[in-house]
């Protein structure tokens, strides 16, 4: 315990109420307005904590119980540094070491070894400082490097250094949704402290923080599919006649876990929920975001064509491989087939063996041409 | 009472850069102190315009939009994804550059909020044009012997964007710095491509009335006005073309001193933006006349 932390415990307990905070109870015995040291001398103070108290203490006596206590500077540091009560922040940071469920005496004891929590694909380990002071520090880094020495690691400082390390991902490509399931490894904030935390956060996945919040208080504003293809205007005011059934490929594509790491709460209106799987995000997504609705808005136009039948001729193991190359572009294994790993579908030489075979000198699939006219002008 | 500056931009799902010129400007006006928060939003990326004002804690805050004209954005889709329900465009009173702040209440955080013209149309946005020429000619005296021309997309989607560049070309004139000064379109006439039509003297500074760079001013307006065949094999600046040296300059709104017009933005719409304004013009000037 610093010396100012003492003394502000000293003006806490002095104060209307004494201090109640995490287990903690300070106060000045007859009330707490006295107007000089006699009253404090003939009242005395308390001090209490979960596991003893002690009362009728003298100044001196009431640093001997502070002296060493966590809950004194588990108290000092969220009601005099953190502070903002009731604020996004705050809570995000209680939640950094599930301050609602353990004691500040053994938060204490855990914070030395260190809590971590992970917040989409950030794991955050809280620590204490070292300094005796209580404060809090704060290792940022991507889950999939949980076990990596800090010194192994790409090391950031500042919050908004944090904007270029996530735009793009690891294979260097552009990374448009923040919340994207592409985090790149490799990197960490160290010793930060519980602000550079938060914004380092902030950085990363912009308003999770914030909605989350609202979701604990249980006043997150949704906005389901029609809500936001509603107010759409514009290019994208076409959205909105994307159809119901659609909506949940939509959201089957896009909103799964394997793709955005927000749990996603709109569904297709108030009192019609979609069917696709939300995900389990630790944070809520609150409407469909800009990448749907562009996404959506090309949807839209391919949706408003009618179906034909085409005729095609294909082997089993043909229609099986086209099946195959389907499900390892949409589910990103392109980049992991080896280039003679010839038994998987969507090899290189597997592919390029069946265009070989299928495609006509116009690109048509078993020479169909997609538009029926065109075949007949071919003739 | 704190106070916020919220910068909001268009962002891009395809392009890397997009974002870069606002990230820069709020990090130049986030380190000249005057705001207890300084935060970007965007239409096409995160945090997203509907959700931006819910990341400060102010219950002040001065909103400005890094767009260039009057028109579809400022009027319709910012004040719509930040709720700010009683808007009306005619609180703006403009003629179409005269937009200054409008004030209200957003309906989801309750927040105060400012909301500003956008950058491009304030007076100051001209000294930022300039800027830009003593930029790419590395001369923070350039004027002399040069023509100056400043590009903009044209009528075809917004008049007021054409607005914005005829009202930036003539204060620009009026500064009586350049030999010759000219306004130029990409889809209409006075157009780029002809732009050593339009100059009598050997040297002309272009600058393209742009938030950022992208398709239209490293790849279009290069080729049009022939700095290169292929604008992946780059091109040089200057740049010969038909007798001409062409220093072309990129997008305006990648110059530093924007981070000025957007303080300027905001200062006129009430912000104690404190000595913020005369820091940043400092701290962004030309190399060459940093060591005086």
């Amino acid at each position: 315990m610093l010396a100012r932390q003492f003394d502000a415990l000293l003006r806490a307990a002095d104060a209307d109420g004494g201090v109640e905070f995490d287990g903690l109870r300070v106060a000045r015995e007859g009330g707490g307005d006295a107007e000089d040291g006699a009253a404090a001398d003939a009242g005395g103070y308390t001090f209490a904590t979960p596991a003893h108290e002690a009362t009728g203490l003298s100044e001196s006596e009431l640093h001997a119980h502070a002296e060493g206590s966590p809950y004194v500077t588990n108290w000092y540091f969220w009601e005099r540094e953190v502070q903002r009560h009731d604020s996004p922040r705050r809570a995000f940071l209680r939640r950094a070491e599930a301050a609602d469920e353990h004691d500040a005496a053994a938060r204490h004891e855990a914070l030395g070894d260190g809590m971590v929590t992970e917040w989409g694909q950030l794991r955050i380990e809280a620590t204490l400082s070292g300094d005796g002071d209580g404060s809090r520090r704060y290792d940022v880094r991507h889950v999939d490097d949980a076990d990596r020495a800090v010194a192994d690691l790409e090391r950031h400082d500042d919050p908004l250094g944090a904007r270029e390390l996530a735009k793009y991902d690891y294979d260097g490509m552009y990374r448009p949704l923040k919340t994207g399931a592409n985090m790149p490894t490799g990197w960490a904030f160290h010793g930060l402290d519980w602000r550079d935390a938060v914004e380092t956060v902030e950085t990363l996945y912009p308003a999770t923080v914030a909605n989350w919040y609202r979701e604990q208080r249980g006043e997150l504003d949704i906005d389901h599919w029609t809500d936001t293809t509603d107010r759409q205007t514009g290019i994208y005011g076409v959205v909105s006649e994307l159809p119901r059934e659609a909506v949940e490929w939509v959201a089957e594509a896009a909103c799964d876990d394997s793709q955005c790491v927000k749990r996603r709460e709109w569904q297709y209106s108030a009192d019609d929920e979609l069917a696709a799987d939300g995900g389990t995000g630790a944070f809520p997504c609150r409407e469909p975001c800009s990448l749907v609705i562009a996404a959506g808005r090309k949807w839209t136009k391919l949706e408003e064509e009618e179906p034909r039948e085409y005729t095609f001729r294909l082997t089993p193991s043909e229609k099986e491989q086209i099946e195959g190359v389907l499900d390892a572009v949409a589910d990103g294994r392109v980049d992991e087939i080896r280039e003679a790993d010839v038994y998987e579908d969507a090899n290189r030489y597997r592919t390029r063996y069946l265009r070989a075979k299928l495609f006509d000198d116009h690109g048509n699939l078993g020479g169909v041409p997609t538009d029926p006219e065109e075949h007949h002008e071919a003739e | 009472m704190s106070q916020a500056l919220v910068i909001v931009a268009h962002g891009s799902h395809l392009n890397p850069g997009s974002s870069a010129p606002t990230y820069d400007h709020a990090d130049t006006i986030r380190a000249a102190g005057a705001f207890d928060e300084v935060r970007t939003g965007f239409w096409k990326e995160e945090p997203s315009l509907r959700e931006v004002l819910r990341t400060c804690e102010a219950d002040e805050v001065y909103v400005v939009p890094m767009f260039i004209s009057e028109g579809y954005f400022t009027e319709q889709v910012i004040p719509r994804e930040l709720r700010l329900d009683d808007w009306d465009v005619a609180d703006w009173d403009s003629d179409g550059l005269s937009a200054d702040v409008a004030t209200y209440t957003a309906a989801d955080t309750g927040q105060t909020v400012h909301y500003c013209g956008p950058v491009g149309t304030h007076g100051s946005m001209t000294d930022v044009l300039v800027r830009r020429a003593e930029s790419v000619t590395n001369d923070p005296d350039v004027g002399e012997g040069f023509g100056f021309a400043v590009v903009g997309h044209g009528t075809e989607r917004n008049e007021n964007s054409a607005k914005a560049i005829e009202y930036h070309a003539e204060r620009v004139r009026d500064l009586d710095r350049f030999d010759e000064v000219q306004a130029l379109y990409m889809d209409e006439e006075p157009e780029v491509d002809d732009v050593t039509d339009y100059f009598t003297v050997e040297d002309v500074v272009v600058v393209p009335l742009f938030i950022s760079d992208g398709f239209h001013t490293q790849e279009d307006i290069p080729e049009d006005m022939g700095l290169t065949d292929d604008y992946r094999t780059g091109y040089d600046v200057p740049a010969a073309v038909d007798g001409h040296r062409v220093w072309y300059a990129g997008a305006v709104g990648t110059e530093s001193l924007m981070a000025d017009v957007v303080l300027e933005r905001a200062a006129d719409a009430g912000a104690d933006v404190g000595a913020a304004i005369e820091s940043v013009r400092e701290t962004t000037r030309v190399a060459p006349g940093a060591d005086d």
